[in-house]
């Protein structure tokens, strides 16, 4: 039973946080269907929440896919994790696939046993899945009846929801190192390349702080 | 095609991809120590310069505006632990007051 409570609280909060991704991208000139669309064919908040970044930013669409897809590593990495328990095979792998993100993760492993865990998996997949595209169109069509979006403030939402997004991250000292370096480079290359590059080169951070132990 | 279409419909397509090689290759493959440190470190360092960027920048010109005081609202509401939505409307707010006054 606690497994579908679990699951539920996960969707309906996370789900929530669609509305600020659905007002982000329409403050940053998407549209309403594009806003949608994002959150039913590419569903992970962060990339998402990136390829509107990116492209607020003024960089090339081929610089916001990068960021997104980099940022949407992880995501790989949970499917090869989730992959033996959940016994995939078929239109279930692409089902599975689509809707393996954070949160369908998280509450999987949170489990103590081998059929909570897929429960866990599914109803929370399939609850985030509903209830982020239900607040994106909320939030994009808010966002379009309002008009400036400097005047309500949804210039600084983005940034907010990344910062939302990385704290829980920033568990030790080489996260925190990783963040501060990352801050200062980005500002540091943005007046020299194009915009976008700063924030993609970033990555190289990652893979030189972490090749080491 | 429009930048906002060839954004929405290759991130798309990269990350069902992404997710769908993930659930089909075998695990040996990719959970090498060193792969899971750095993957676990990309996701912080994107974020991070997406913060700076899109709140000190506008294009390639570094600015400071009303989206610093957002942030450094939404930076207190994290540390006071507030809950995301509360921190993302918390720094929204802010940050429209200090464009209205400021």
């Amino acid at each position: 039973m606690s497994v579908k409570r679990d699951s539920l609280s996960v969707s309906i909060t996370v789900g929530a946080y669609g509305s600020a991704f659905g007002a982000a991208a329409v403050a940053a000139d998407f549209s309403v269907l594009q806003a949608c669309l994002l959150s039913l064919l590419l569903f992970s908040g962060a990339s998402q929440f990136a390829v509107v970044g990116v492209i607020a930013a003024g960089g090339t669409p081929l610089n916001a896919i990068a960021t997104s897809t980099l940022l949407g590593t992880r995501n790989g990495l949970y499917g090869l994790r989730l992959a033996p328990l959940l016994k995939l095979r078929g239109f279930k792998r692409v089902l599975a696939a689509q809707i393996t993100i954070d949160e369908s993760t998280g509450v999987a492993l949170a489990q103590n046993n081998e059929s909570d865990m897929r429960k866990g998996f599914w109803y929370t997949g399939f609850g985030v899945f509903i209830f982020w595209n239900l607040f994106t169109l909320a939030g994009a069509l808010g966002a379009e009846a309002i008009g400036d979006p400097s005047a309500w403030g949804l210039d600084a939402a983005v940034p907010a929801a990344f910062l939302g997004l990385l704290w829980p991250r920033l568990t030790d000292r080489k996260s925190w190192v990783v963040a501060g370096f990352a801050i200062l480079v980005a500002l540091t290359l943005t007046p020299f390349v194009p915009a976008g590059i700063p924030i993609i080169s970033c990555t190289l951070l990652a893979i030189i702080i972490g090749w080491r132990k | 095609m429009s930048p906002f279409w060839i954004a929405v419909i290759g991130s798309s397509a990269l990350a069902f991809i992404t997710k769908f090689v993930g659930a089909s290759v075998p695990e040996s493959l990719l959970s090498h120590p060193r792969v899971l440190r750095i993957n676990n470190l990309i996701p912080i360092a994107l974020l991070s310069a997406l913060i700076a960027v899109n709140t000190f920048a506008v294009k390639t010109k570094l600015t400071l505006d009303n989206r610093a005081l957002g942030i450094t609202a939404a930076l207190l509401l994290l540390l006071a632990k507030a809950p995301f939505p509360v921190v993302v409307v918390g720094a929204a707010v802010t940050s429209a007051l200090a464009y209205r006054y400021f």
